[in-house]
């Protein structure tokens, strides 16, 4: 998708080989030339792009219109079919259409671009040794925060592992904060403390860096959720590798007999590090795994899947009913890690079948340019926006300062008056602020 | 009058405490209470004082604690606040965590220390280290508590001392209460405290009883965490101890003192933060320090007390080298005679008195 010319009937095809339960779905072509150049090209540099308010793009250097489109020309929004959700233990699932809005589409998919971008800068600056340690990219697998975020409100709760850039994004981080923490600079979401894997927010607790440790953390905040008598719940994510965990199964157990208001999310990759599925689990139906709870499997690159799925989810959990379990099946492009090429236990073939079928961003952006929701100069102005919004941010989180070494031994303790804290030596004595 | 008082105040045992009294001969106003009975009493207030208290772990609600340490409670404050577990203590210490993340104040108990071994990941990687990684953004206001240490013919699997082990690690605070004061007043001051407290009982000492004040039956009473007591004045030794062994110290500090020799003991009641200064203090008084611990001797906390001393000043008024009195250096046997051989005794502590007094 998105490579020079295409036919004036674009068939759409979102099958890959690793998962043969999706079906090809043909979206009828209503423009000729969707793609007038390739998107990701950059405007001439020194020209810019700006807005007029009659929704023209006009080009500054140039003064040229380059489209007159006005807003009232877009549709609000449009029904789409979605694939059809594989159940266990359950009579209905979500339904088999999703209707989205413009601008929730817009809206959706700037985020996805954004997290989009921000991975690849963050995979720029550690090749560059700016960012160091653990660094877990999240590209490919956009639509499952950004639709999980969908199907619920910043009041909820949310917590995952490592791989956890995105859905610090999508709870509330900033993209400067975001990757000043990558950089461990003073502005860091985490002042620089905590790194790639441990950033939080409100009702975002991390960024997790044991495997599995994070699943009964987030059925604690259930469990408080439903103590506090509020309506919220939380979402709690973990991989197919994870998935394996004792811990994980006690969390089962525990939140099924309490009936905590949980929502178990399976975000299979396929691969936990360099290990394939089939390799790892005995049972790969990981939405079948939590036994006596309800389980969904979801296309996890299909925004509308994962937000509708979600949305069911979350009603099965706000109306008492207790936990219930999803797998969204998705892939990631990067390795497991940045010190994982990626390609040693998958081919480039897969990856790049995954990247041209499947991917996420061009998913939406073909569904919105298709029915008339948006413009190509539109979504184009938007990723310029996200480009620029990203140099900034990595301009930022290389130019800020690192974090003072008074912070050094701050932060030990909460609500505690200052006390000495041993340094390497006897003689260095520190102190701890809280 | 003030019996009257405290004595309804006492709650749940006011019949075994006027019993008790009957046969006592404390001051007036003083109750009688044993260790299990404190540690249940500071429970019960501070469930009564603030909502998001509530206990969780095995057998603590319908089985009213599996040491009874929680009977009552779960009759008193139902399921919502007392909550028993299945035997998971992986899964359910990570809720408890998750669920002082999310603003409640867990107090989760492990049957024993032994089995916190399961669970330790939650304790250390997602208690004890989270509010430095989010540079205080996240507190996590837990408390973990359960018997520690040895008891009487559990043998190895079910008798191993934790002090050491917790006490290593930044970010947690490790509470080792002696007496039926120590047990209300530091188990009030961890429930109260924002950050996650490690709280090590002792299995043994939980039918001891000890005369409490009017003053330490009063609901706000709380000890500071991080303050060691001197528990006996002392001139020519000073005897640094945590948990049952300050009772062995205090034993063999009454069996030295018919020998002319004044012991100073300290009951350490914190871990960490270790109470340096009150050691220091003492041992540039008396000049002479031994440790006692029921713990393993290697890495331990006589090895850090001693440690600390040799970097200090103190070190420079000791008449003699520092020693420790351990637990010996091997998984606790079962035979009577083997287990009571495992253990630091009293004759121990004595014999290392005079060993480093040269007497």
């Amino acid at each position: 998708m998105g490579s020079g010319r295409l036919p004036k009937t674009i068939v759409c095809e979102h099958r890959t080989s690793l998962h043969p339960q999706m079906h090809v779905k043909t979206i009828p072509c209503k423009e000729k030339n969707i793609y007038e150049q390739d998107p990701d090209i950059l405007p001439p540099s020194g020209a810019h792009l700006r807005w007029t308010e009659g929704g023209q793009v006009v080009s500054e250097a140039a003064s040229v219109v380059v489209s007159s489109r006005s807003y009232a020309d877009f549709t609000p929004e449009a029904t789409f079919d979605i694939k059809k959700v594989d159940l266990h233990r359950l009579e209905e699932g979500p339904p088999l259409t999703s209707t989205l809005t413009r601008e929730d589409g817009l809206k959706y998919y700037r985020t996805m671009q954004t997290i989009r971008r921000m991975e690849l800068k963050a995979d720029q600056l550690y090749k560059q040794k700016i960012i160091r340690g653990f660094c877990h990219l999240y590209d490919g697998q956009e639509a499952c925060a950004v639709g999980i975020e969908g199907g619920i409100t910043l009041s909820d709760h949310l917590i995952t592992a490592y791989r956890a850039h995105g859905y610090t994004l999508t709870r509330g981080g900033t993209v400067r904060e975001i990757m000043a923490e990558l950089t461990g600079r003073r502005e860091g979401i985490a002042k620089g403390k905590g790194g790639s894997m441990h950033m939080y927010t409100k009702n975002f607790y991390g960024g997790n860096g044991i495997v599995g440790a994070q699943v009964p953390l987030g059925a604690g905040v259930a469990l408080a959720c439903k103590y506090l008598g509020t309506d919220q719940l939380c979402v709690s994510l973990y991989g197919d590798g994870a998935a394996n965990q004792g811990q994980i199964f006690e969390t089962y157990n525990m939140a099924s007999l309490w009936k905590l208001p949980i929502i178990f999310i399976c975000e299979n990759n396929q691969y936990g590090m360099g290990t394939s599925v089939e390799r790892a689990s005995a049972s790969t139906e990981y939405y079948k795994r939590g036994d006596f709870i309800p389980g969904l499997r979801v296309d996890g690159m299909d925004v509308l899947c994962v937000r509708e799925a979600t949305k069911f989810a979350a009603d099965h959990c706000r109306s008492g009913k207790g936990p219930i379990l999803m797998e969204l099946q998705t892939y990631r492009y990067h390795g497991h890690s940045m010190s994982d090429p990626g390609v040693s236990y998958r081919t480039r073939e897969e990856i790049q079948e995954v990247r041209s079928k499947s991917d996420p961003i061009s998913m939406l952006k073909d569904r919105m340019l298709s029915n008339n929701m948006a413009s190509v100069e539109e979504l184009k102005e938007i990723d310029i926006e996200v480009r620029k919004e990203i140099e900034d941010a990595a301009q930022f989180a290389t130019t800020d300062p690192e974090p003072p070494l008074d912070d050094l031994c701050s932060h030990i303790y909460a609500n505690e008056k200052s006390f000495e804290v041993r340094g390497a030596t006897p003689w260095t004595k520190l102190t701890s602020h809280s | 009058m003030a019996s009257l008082r405290s004595f309804l105040r006492s709650g749940k045992n006011a019949v075994s405490v006027v019993l008790r009294r009957e046969f006592s001969e404390t001051s007036p106003a003083a109750v009688q209470v044993n260790v299990r009975d404190a540690l249940n009493q500071a429970m019960d207030e501070e469930l009564e004082r603030d909502e998001r208290v509530f206990l969780l772990g095995e057998e603590v609600a319908q089985y009213d604690g599996a040491y009874k340490v929680s009977r009552g409670l779960w009759k008193k404050y139902g399921d919502k606040r007392i909550i028993d577990t299945p035997i998971t203590e992986m899964g359910f210490a990570g809720i408890a965590v998750g669920a002082a993340f999310a603003g409640l104040r867990p107090i989760c108990e492990f049957m024993t220390w032994n089995f916190s071994m399961q669970a330790i990941d939650q304790v250390i990687n997602s208690a004890a280290k989270t509010y430095y990684m989010s540079a205080g953004f996240q507190t996590v206001p837990i408390v973990f508590r359960g018997p520690n240490g040895s008891s009487a013919g559990v043998a190895a699997q079910h008798s191993q001392c934790f002090a050491a082990w917790y006490g290593h690690c930044p970010g947690l605070k490790v509470v080792s209460p002696w007496n039926s004061e120590d047990a209300r007043g530091l188990l009030k001051a961890a429930i109260r405290d924002d950050n996650p407290v490690v709280f090590l009982e002792n299995e043994m000492m939980y039918g001891v009883p000890f005369e409490l004040s009017e003053e330490m039956m009063h609901k706000d009473f709380v000890i500071p965490i991080g303050k060691a007591k001197v528990e006996r004045q002392g001139t020519h030794i000073t005897l640094v101890s945590h948990s049952r062994c300050v009772g062995f110290c205090l034993d063999a500090a009454a069996v030295l003192a018919k020998e002319g020799v004044e012991c100073e003991v300290v009951n350490l009641r914190t871990i960490r933060p270790l109470d340096v200064d009150t050691i220091e203090a003492s041992v540039m008084k008396t000049g002479n320090l031994v440790t006692v611990e029921g713990g393993w001797p290697q890495y331990g906390v006589g090895a850090e007390i001693c440690a600390r001393i040799m970097e200090g000043p103190a070190f420079n008024y000791l008449d003699a080298p520092a020693v420790r009195v351990t637990g010996v250096d091997i998984p606790m046997p079962y035979a009577k005679i083997l287990e009571d051989h495992s253990v630091p005794q009293i004759k121990d502590i004595i014999f290392s008195v005079k060993k480093v007094l040269n007497m």
